[in-house]
């Protein structure tokens, strides 16, 4: 940017700079805490992810990629992988699906929305812990949903997904769409409400049937809305952590770990560092092998727009 | 406490003397204030004599906590300084990592539990821990503590770092009476004649064998399995000196064949807690469990005798042999030398004859003293303890692996435990290369 404007005459630059001066003073510690704690710790972390570091960081043990090679030999971090694409194709879609129902139907102007809404919100308020041991106990086949059907009558209903390895996600994923949709819902309300009234009458005008509306004209104008909860699902999603411990801690077997678990499992329990570094450095780059392709489009597009 | 609010005080008073003049009464104030600071540095020298140690550990159980205020009331009684207790429950896999990075992070306690074996072993090297060879020579601890391995595991280039205080064993299948009787059976002897007579026991709607989905039970167990099915010299090839040829080889085939058989009469055990495997031993409803002398406690809490409720078999009754697991305090360095002085003094309470006696009765581990008499004791610590005597004992785990290889293989173990569809060669193939690896 300086480079572009040192042509345009000497007089106007130190303007530019001084412009909102109180503004940027007050951001230089945020600045700071930016580059010193984000960059400066992940590239801290990305180096030690090549260093044979196990209790202590030990700068001075290169060991090139074995870290990775090994990472990527280990059945635990692959099956991580697994789930956490499983978990996260089914968190995005269910969190937006249903978010979004569930904030339409709350926006037909229905009796008692402030209660639906305190309802749907409610589960957000609980931490990952204490949901995760909730519906450990609600799937529980002795004690829970199971065993409260079978109890009505129905005697061979079976609904035990947390001791199958091959279900064990899904179990997983009902609580983190009961702990996280509500949220969602509010968030995309909040941008239903902010559609201009006049919208609805002429398409009321024009005759089109309202879920037409919803999908032609309401969500291509809800574009801000959307990206900020696709950020939102996303983070939650790479950062499953707590519920995994809560409610399976990982299992049966290795069924359902996640890479978060493997990165704090590897730096404390077996304490290993360099391995915990090397997955953690591998859960950055899937965040920017996704990230930087959208901040290209977001924002390399606006810039023609201007 | 006296000595923060006189410095709270101070700052007040000066806050205004600040802001006014100084009054003749501010005078008498100071004059006063310092006889009494006087009297408080006096105070805080007959204090410094009496250091208080904060000493943390996972010993939150029953019996354990109670096996633990032994140790304290010793202390306490017998030294003028306190002991003050820094549980952490949760086990040791949640406590060692909140112990690692209070010590790393500028933050230690005073004296601090850990597996002995390799577990601090990078905290020594870093140099962060208490050096206690003066302390052992004075004492002759090299004269009394047996077995010698336990000083070994303590011990970095010549020097002693820890206080071994008990011997824990993992090589015991503790069976049921109730379960086989009620299957109209002899309790078995060995592991042979249990797995002979499983099925009749499953016939009887028992559980042959309860076994908790913890990654460490499952580990432990394949550990205990491996002793006793390929004997002590494969098991120390394999453990010890890692070849990896020897655990790939038809050896170690013979005892993943034995982990597959155990895993198959343990399908139907579906609890998590090693406690409540042991219940379902306890209370009749599965035959047997390998479990370590931990789960005497149990046993004892429910009223159980054993030999009339209950039988242990050390070794699975195939080889008669114990480890030498345990547990050890490590005294992380100080900048004080007077509370130096009573980490040492601390050290020394520990393996004292008395604080042994008492505190393994309680915990139903093994005392670390060759010298000690256990007369209380029951049957099956009494089995441990002739075995002890004999001689017949291998390193635990915790001593030859590195934390990075044990969870290895404690993944790999309870994946297998839990994964019927996974073979026992294909398990074998991998836990070699895990041993080709391991340090």
């Amino acid at each position: 940017m300086s480079l572009a404007n040192s042509g345009q005459g000497t007089a106007r630059r130190p303007n530019k700079l001084l412009r909102n001066l109180p503004a940027k003073i007050a951001s230089i510690p945020m600045v700071l805490t930016a580059l010193v704690v984000f960059v400066g710790c992940t590239l801290w972390t990305i180096y030690h992810s090549f260093t044979g570091s196990r209790l202590l960081p030990a700068p001075e043990k290169w060991v090139g990629l074995d870290q990775y090679e090994r990472l990527w030999g280990t059945r635990r971090w692959l099956v991580s992988i697994e789930n956490l694409a499983l978990y996260g194709a089914g968190s995005l879609i269910f969190s937006l699906v249903i978010g979004f129902t569930l904030a339409a139907l709350l926006d037909r102007k229905i009796r008692g929305e402030a209660v639906f809404r305190t309802i749907f919100l409610y589960p957000f308020a609980l931490s990952f812990i204490v949901t995760g041991l909730a519906w450990q106990w609600i799937l529980n086949p002795d004690f829970g949903l199971q065993s409260v059907v079978q109890g009505w009558g129905w005697a061979g209903f079976e609904f035990n997904p947390l001791n199958d390895r091959n279900t064990v996600m899904y179990g997983v994923l009902i609580a983190g769409l009961w702990q996280g949709t509500g949220f969602i819902m509010i968030v995309l309300l909040a941008g239903l409400r902010g559609i201009d009234e006049d919208i609805w009458k002429a398409t009321r005008i024009e005759g089109i049937p309202a879920w037409k509306t919803y999908i032609v004209v309401i969500i291509p104008m809800m574009r801000a809305t959307f990206v900020t909860v696709l950020v939102l699902i996303a983070s939650g999603i790479i950062k499953v952590y707590d519920l995994i411990v809560a409610q399976t801690s990982g299992g049966p077997g290795i069924a359902s770990e996640v890479p978060a678990k493997y990165v704090i499992e590897r730096m404390f329990q077996s304490q290993n560092l360099g391995q915990g570094f090397a997955a953690s450095t591998m859960m950055l780059l899937s965040v920017l092998i996704v990230l930087i392709p959208w901040a290209y489009l977001e924002f390399g597009g606006k810039k023609k727009h201007d | 406490m006296i000595v923060v609010r006189l410095a709270l005080e101070e700052r007040g008073q000066s806050d205004i003397s600040g802001a006014f003049s100084l009054h003749r009464e501010d005078i008498d104030m100071r004059l006063l204030r310092s006889v009494l600071a006087g009297t408080t540095a006096f105070c805080a020298a007959g204090a410094v004599a009496a250091a208080e140690l904060e000493v943390t550990h996972w010993w939150t159980s029953g019996g354990e906590a109670a096996a633990v205020t032994e140790f304290a009331k010793a202390f306490n009684e017998g030294t003028e300084h306190t002991w003050v207790d820094g549980a952490i429950a949760g086990g040791g896999s949640t406590a060692r990592p909140i112990m690692v990075s209070r010590i790393t992070g500028g933050d230690p306690m005073h004296a601090t539990q850990f597996n002995h074996g390799r577990q601090a072993e990078e905290l020594v090297e870093a140099g962060l821990m208490l050096d206690l060879t003066d302390l052992a020579e004075a004492e002759g601890w090299t004269d009394f503590i047996h077995p010698a391995s336990l000083l070994d595991s303590c011990t970095l280039d010549g020097r002693i770092y820890c206080v071994p205080v008990n011997i824990h064993s993992w090589q015991w299948l503790w069976l049921s009476h109730k379960a086989y009787e009620d299957a109209g059976l002899d309790v078995p002897s060995n592991w042979g004649e249990f797995i002979d007579t499983a099925p009749q026991l499953i016939e009887a709607g028992k559980v042959p064998l309860a076994m908790g989905q913890q990654p460490w039970q499952t580990a432990g167990a394949f550990g205990v399995l491996a002793t006793a099915i390929a004997g002590v010299d494969t098991w120390a090839k394999v453990t010890i000196d890692k070849d990896a040829s020897v655990a790939a080889g038809p050896e170690y085939a013979k005892v993943f064949q034995a982990a597959a058989q155990a895993r198959e009469l343990s399908k139907d055990s579906n609890v998590q807690d090693w406690n409540l495997a042991t219940a379902m031993v306890i209370n009749g409803q599965a035959g047997g469990q390998i479990m370590g002398d931990w789960a005497q406690g149990e046993f004892a809490i429910a009223g159980k005798v054993a030999g009339e409720d209950y039988t242990c078999l050390p070794g699975l009754g195939v080889h008669e042999l114990i480890s030498t697991a345990g547990d050890a305090f490590y005294f992380p360095k100080q900048d004080d030398p007077e509370i130096e002085a009573a980490q040492l003094e601390l050290a020394s309470t520990m393996l004292s004859k008395t604080a042994q006696v008492a505190f393994n009765l309680k915990k139903g581990s093994l005392p670390v003293r060759g010298d000690v008499d256990l007369a209380a004791a029951n049957d099956c610590m009494k089995k441990g303890l002739a075995i002890l005597a004999e001689g017949n004992i291998i390193p635990s785990g915790d001593q030859s692996f590195s934390a990075d290889t044990a969870t290895q293989l404690e993944d790999l173990m309870v994946e297998f435990w839990n994964d019927l569809s996974m073979s026992a060669e294909e398990v074998q193939e991998i836990y070699a290369d895990i041993i080709a690896d391991a340090d």
